[in-house]
């Protein structure tokens, strides 16, 4: 019996993004706006030196690094920042492909504590990729200074995810990101996310499509996210669509017959 | 009283509210995820000297925009 699809699919999605296909390294992605901090949250948690610095497109090129957490070695990976998934630029799409088709362990939210009504945007748009979600909320020494009091149970209730407050630049916080993201790592926690409701017109069309999807991904791919973006008439989505399932089919198809 | 105009004609130093939002497709969808939909406040912070870009406080953060898409944004004066 070769690998299958089923066994393979992620896998070799996630070669197609340079991060190691390893079943025992689990793959955690820094996503959030820009100006949050999220190479300060990977630099912390890396212990790497990456550079940081505050001009668009400094992280165009994904970085990648590693830490271990109680003697398991997880690589994180600091995708640019980015306002939302939906539109159109490149960092946008490398965001966007890598939550959606590399589709890492966990995917941690790095948003700014003291501008979070901005901030959530890119958020909901993430947790209706994944529900293997955390938030972190960053800044919060920022926040504080503005006397800005954050309800940290209250948005997890909201958002039906894990919120951690941080603050990457003295460490505040980042043992508990780390014992929650490798807990949603390892399925003792699992992110139960709110589900945004549209119109009863778009609901509609999303159950008619749902299934459609469903019966050519299977579970390699939200259905619903894809059924949405497809009505949003999303061209880009369905041109990577192709490239990375053509790629995995292409793949288990050569080592089922080698 | 409320006038309604675009964006990209509110002087410096005032402020509008959104009320829509005339574009659509790929443009449409970064004007409203950078937080430019309806009913939100923005505050003119400075034109850059030759007129264009505009910088914006839209929510929190100071975000310049180009006139083309200035202009796509209809507010009222507050």
């Amino acid at each position: 019996m070769g690998l299958t699809y089923q066994s393979t699919g992620t896998l070799t999605t996630r070669e197609a993004f340079n991060v190691p296909a390893s079943d025992n390294q689990p793959v955690i992605a820094l996503a959030g706006n820009p100006n949050t901090g999220k190479s300060t949250v990977f630099n912390a948690l890396t212990g790497l030196r990456q550079h940081t610095g505050n001009w668009p497109g400094k992280t165009v090129l994904q970085t990648k690094g590693t830490f271990i957490h109680n003697g398991r070695k997880y690589t994180l990976v600091d995708l640019p920042g980015t306002y939302s998934l939906l539109a159109n630029s490149i960092d946008e799409q490398v965001a966007r492909d890598f939550i959606c088709f590399a589709q890492p362990e966990a995917t941690i939210v790095v948003v700014d504590a003291t501008c979070l009504e901005r901030n959530l945007n890119l958020a909901l748009q993430v947790i209706e990729i994944t529900n293997r979600v955390v938030l972190c909320v960053n800044l919060m020494d920022e926040a504080r200074r503005k006397q800005l009091r954050i309800e940290i149970n209250g948005l997890s209730k909201a958002l039906g995810i894990p919120v951690v407050a941080t603050a990457a630049r003295s460490k505040e916080g980042l043992p508990e990101l780390l014992d929650i993201t490798c807990k949603v790592v390892s399925k003792q926690l699992e992110p139960n996310p709110k589900a945004v409701r549209y119109s009863p017109e778009v609901e509609e069309a999303i159950s008619r499509l749902e299934p459609q999807i469903k019966a050519l991904f299977g579970n390699s791919i939200n259905p619903r996210w894809v059924a949405l973006r497809l009505l949003d008439g999303d061209m880009n989505l369905i041109k990577n669509l192709k490239k990375y399932h053509h790629r995995e089919r292409i793949k288990a198809a050569r080592e089922a017959f080698a | 009283m409320a006038g309604s105009t675009t964006l990209n004609d509110v002087p410096v130093g005032s402020r509008a509210l959104v009320t829509g939002v005339k574009a659509d497709g790929l443009t449409r969808r970064r004007l409203l995820d950078l937080g430019l939909v309806p009913g939100t406040r923005v505050e003119v912070v400075r034109r850059s000297p030759v007129g264009d870009p505009i910088a914006f406080n839209i929510r929190g953060a100071v975000i310049a925009l180009r006139h083309e898409e200035s202009s796509k944004v209809t507010v009222t004066s507050i």
